[in-house]
């Protein structure tokens, strides 16, 4: 059975700020900033926007394409979830009228819960148990003032539809690489996120991205040629490109999928944004690879290739090049304003 | 806002669902049991597209009194807003804030189309509503 996306939706909320200006207010050098991070600004929720609206918002887009009401499933993944009891999944179902009769619950593995749902989904749809599944990576993503994540956390998402009818990118292989690794965490009732510093690059973000993606290339028979694009989990502009080259991928490959420098790290939607944005301009035929990396610790790889169908969708779905550019830009007060 | 309350009113809030009358075909927002131009009582669900236009604006800058505590600082961080009522393609007006635009694209005619926002936080440990909001539409 081919199993694979059936749709997608994306949305970027239209505020950003720009590294100078969070620099200003931190005394600190925002050239620096800027060489150490690859990031020139990034988004940021309006006052009224969470993880659950983002989430509503590339959902309803997700799912013009479709016959919506063969949805079985909703997983949103978050670290964002507005309640701590309470799932956003469920708003997302009565926002895009689904009724009743499908399960829900919501998703958290730090930056690659969306991944994990997009594998939920594929095993619920292959195994024959519903005819479509709906999934999504979503955050608004907290940051200390001062603290240098400050620099990258942003907010944004996008929703996937798995199914089996007119897939429009098949899913060919997927595998996971996990571990206890505690690079990056948040205590129940605590406001903002600890990271290991340093400790979130080579045991945590680039042992699990590697590993994953080898993995996958193995099962899937593939070397890194044979993929036009590849995208992989984006903290900041420095961390993917060097896990592509350590890889054997080229800058023309992860380029499309590399949205950071312009909107941050969106977190759960950080590599599916990145996949979103390759999907708008595809290819019928062309193989893309995805890893994703969630912190504590795990990647999930996706080898995907896309099919004719993919051009219906393209005509009609908000494309992110374009939701990149509709933008406002805020000062630091307002943007304090809008994050505290 | 008690909890039965916003849970009866998600429909409107989230899919502007209003009421459809079947004899005398007005549509209607919010919804109503009973028509109020021919008295028909067999009024249908209607879900409005989310598109109108600006009849009127006006840009709050003064937070509201809240004697029931119900506007958390939320809404007084919010503060330059704008509100407008927006006359719906199928006809009813409704009153609704627009968001994410600057002063300069706010004019009354201009288009606008819904979108899906946090209306109230009802405090830090109450119920979040959800519903829509408009923004102007390109
Ligand atoms: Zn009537």
């Amino acid at each position: 059975m081919t199993v694979g996306i059936i749709s997608w939706g994306s949305y970027i909320p239209r505020f950003r700020i720009k590294v100078e200006d969070i620099a200003k207010a931190n005394g600190s050098n925002p050239e620096q900033i800027k060489n150490a991070l690859m990031i020139s600004e990034k988004s940021l929720p309006g006052i009224d926007e969470d993880t659950i609206t983002i989430s509503v918002e590339a959902a309803r887009q997700a799912i013009k394409n479709i016959d919506s009401k063969k949805i079985g499933a909703i997983y949103i993944g978050s670290e964002s979830h507005p309640y701590a009891v309470k799932p956003t999944s469920t708003v997302v179902g009565e926002a895009i009228e689904l009724g009743n009769n499908y399960t829900a619950a919501d998703l958290e593995f730090a930056c690659k819960a969306g991944t994990a749902g997009i594998q939920i989904c594929l095993g619920l749809v292959k195994s024959g148990m519903m005819d479509m599944a709906l999934t999504g990576g979503a955050d608004t993503a907290q940051s200390k003032p001062g603290d240098p994540l400050e620099y990258t956390a942003a907010a944004g998402g996008a929703v996937f539809v798995i199914g089996k009818e007119d897939v429009v990118a098949v899913i060919n292989e997927t595998v996971s690489f996990t571990s206890d690794t505690p690079d990056f965490w948040r205590r129940e009732k605590e406001e903002y996120p600890s990271h290991g510093g340093a400790f979130t690059g080579q045991p945590a973000y680039y042992r699990h991205v590697i590993n994953a993606t080898k993995n996958l290339m193995e099962k899937a028979k593939t070397r890194p040629e044979n993929y036009d694009y590849a995208i992989f989990h984006q903290p900041n502009g420095k961390f993917p490109r060097r896990v592509a080259k350590i890889l054997g991928f080229n800058e023309q490959q992860i380029s499309p999928g590399l949205l950071v420098g312009y909107i941050g790290n969106t977190y759960s939607g950080a590599s599916m944004l990145g996949l979103a944005a390759v999907l708008d301009i595809a290819k019928p035929g062309q193989r893309i690879l995805v890893t994703s990396y969630g912190s504590g610790a795990g990647s999930d790889s996706f080898d995907i290739t896309v099919t004719d169908k993919i051009l219906f969708n393209q005509k009609r779905t908000k494309k992110v090049l374009d939701l990149i550019k509709d933008k406002i830009y805020v000062d630091y007060s307002k943007y304090l304003r809008n994050t505290q | 806002m008690a909890v039965p309350k916003i849970w009866r009113k998600i429909p409107e809030y989230y899919n502007l669902i209003g009421k459809l009358c079947p004899e005398c075909n007005a549509k209607f927002f919010p919804k109503r049991t009973v028509c109020k131009n021919c008295g028909c009582t067999r009024m249908q669900d209607y879900k409005f597209e989310g598109k109108g236009k600006i009849v009127t604006y006006t840009i709050i800058r003064t937070s509201m009194s809240d004697p029931e505590q119900e506007i958390n600082e939320q809404a007084a961080r919010n503060i330059p807003y704008a509100l407008a009522i927006i006359k719906l393609k199928e006809g009813p007006m409704l009153t609704a804030q627009i968001i994410d635009c600057g002063d300069s694209e706010l004019n009354i005619g201009k288009k606008v189309k819904k979108v899906f926002r946090k209306i109230l936080e009802n405090g830090p440990s109450g119920v979040i509503q959800y519903g829509y909001k408009f923004k102007i539409d390109k």
